[in-house]
């Protein structure tokens, strides 16, 4: 009889272990622009030796997740490297929260070729003595629309148009200057903060690119919110860690990216 | 249909382009896949794995690898610069370059195959009748494998116009020297210009099906020539 309740005590406890264990550590998909692809690894690393979730990152450009979403990729949350595609998300009713901005990226002037070792790469660009001039293409990436606006506050828009190369993203546009093909190159501060020759370019030559992130609405929520991952994710990035992080990768960051949630169903 | 100045000048590029590697693909390709079919040499096999490692390695291996290789330090690179020819990546030349390689298999092995369903005999009983080995081979070999030419000729060039990754990663995006089609329908989709996308997109769709059509078509009718030993 003592055996018996002790056995059935064991099963107890086992069984609310297990559905402590699965009722807590949840996993899941989230989208990012490319060019926050190291920052986010760090960010993930960092949550996960405090939390019983998982994050899955998916990395790509803004403009494919943002097709993949609409057509029903199982992302929960989207961080954009723009403001234009959380935004037109938030305006087809496909999110739970309006954008918000998670960091603030800036501009940076580099080369990888040793001929220009040490030398003001500002008055390199200004003198035209260079091969190519690899930016992100504007048309697709906010870091090509930043290029393109310093571009034409320091009045060189014509001059070097002839010898513009055009990454179809901003990890594109990095290798472009990496593998020396082109001499000089508009790359993210975050991608070369960590390499000796570069000019950071004043963040008076263009608006800042605000990087924007949205949680995401599914079908299959009948009742609104039910993702304790996402929510406690989104309040890890507002913690000062992860501030310090994505600032140490050369970001900008604002401490009031706090977000507002929009209940789908205020029924229930 | 919407097309937009950008887009026809892509097409047009592409036209060029596909064009160009397709003439200097027949013009390779022919001696590298009459060498294949007759040759025992044992570097047979290398050469044959050569050619078609386009067919499975990724494009972003390829186009990674072309950059590198292309650029000034790499051994293309350091080659093209030595010749005063300043490096490929960027231009219309680097694009023909690595749709060259890229489309090589496609134009090579249906000229092999063809080449060798010839076989021995034709070419014997030409040599009694005292035909040089020129002779031969533009007399009894071109005509035999005109089925192997005409597939050769369209899938080099419906390759081509196909290729984007491999551009992608060379091209740089310059209008009129590097933006071919599927580069501008791959902008249109990413900056949410789906209707301008689907323009391209469906023309690009009823190209390749019409391509195809005649490909099959062709075969049909000359299959009994090629099959012929």
């Amino acid at each position: 009889m003592h055996l018996v309740r002790s056995f059935s005590f064991h099963l107890y406890s086992i069984t609310l272990l297990l559905w402590c264990t699965s009722s807590q550590g949840e996993s899941i998909h989230i989208a990012v622009a490319s060019n926050f692809t190291h920052t986010m690894k760090a960010l993930i690393s960092e949550f996960e030796q405090n939390s019983p979730h998982k994050i899955k990152a998916s990395y790509g450009s803004s403009g494919k997740i943002y097709a993949q979403i609409k057509h029903g990729a199982p992302f929960k949350l989207f961080f954009s490297a723009d403001q234009s595609k959380p935004l037109a998300l938030y305006n087809e009713g496909l999110t739970h929260s309006k954008p918000f901005t998670y960091a603030l990226g800036g501009l940076a002037l580099w080369s990888n070729n040793k001929h220009f070792n040490g030398e003001n790469l500002e008055s390199v660009l200004l003198s035209g003595e260079f091969n190519k001039l690899a930016i992100a293409n504007p048309k697709l990436a906010p870091y090509g629309i930043a290029a393109i606006e310093v571009l034409k506050n320091m009045n060189l828009v014509e001059a070097t148009r002839k010898k513009w190369v055009r990454g179809e993203n901003i990890a594109q546009t990095y290798q472009f200057v990496r593998t020396e093909n082109a001499d000089i190159g508009f790359v993210a501060f975050s991608q070369i903060v960590r390499q000796p020759f570069y000019w950071k370019v004043p963040s008076n030559l263009y608006q800042p690119i605000r990087q924007d992130a949205v949680l995401l609405k599914h079908k299959s929520e009948k009742n609104g919110i039910n993702n304790k991952a996402a929510l406690d994710f989104i309040q890890f990035l507002n913690s000062l860690k992860s501030q310090a992080i994505i600032q140490s990768y050369g970001y900008r960051t604002e401490n009031n990216a706090y977000i507002e949630l929009e209940m789908s169903n205020k029924n229930t | 249909m919407m097309l937009s100045d950008a887009d026809i000048g892509a097409l047009w590029l592409t036209l060029r382009l596909a064009t160009t590697v397709t003439i200097l693909l027949l013009i390779i390709g022919t001696p590298i896949a009459w060498w294949l079919s007759k040759t025992s040499s044992p570097f047979k096999g290398p050469v044959a794995a050569i050619v078609a490692l386009p067919l499975v390695l990724p494009p972003t291996v390829l186009g990674f690898y072309l950059l590198i290789a292309m650029g000034p330090n790499g051994f293309i690179g350091e080659l093209t610069q030595s010749l005063g020819l300043g490096t490929l990546p960027f231009t219309f030349w680097g694009l023909v370059f690595a749709s060259v390689i890229y489309s090589m298999p496609f134009v090579v092995q249906p000229l092999h195959n063809a080449m060798e369903a010839i076989g021995e005999r034709p070419l014997e009983v030409a040599a009694t009748l005292r035909a040089s080995p020129f002779d031969r081979f533009f007399t009894i070999v071109l005509p035999l494998a005109k089925p192997g030419f005409i597939t050769a000729s369209i899938l080099g060039f419906a390759h081509t116009v196909g290729e984007f990754g491999v551009i992608l990663m060379i091209g740089g995006n310059i209008p009129d020297e590097t933006r071919v089609v599927s580069v501008q329908v791959y902008d249109h989709v990413e900056s949410l210009e789906y209707a301008q996308a689907h323009s391209l997109s469906a023309l690009l769709v009823i190209f390749s099906f019409v391509v195809l059509l005649a490909l099959y078509a062709t075969q049909r009718k000359t299959s009994n020539v090629g099959m012929m030993k």
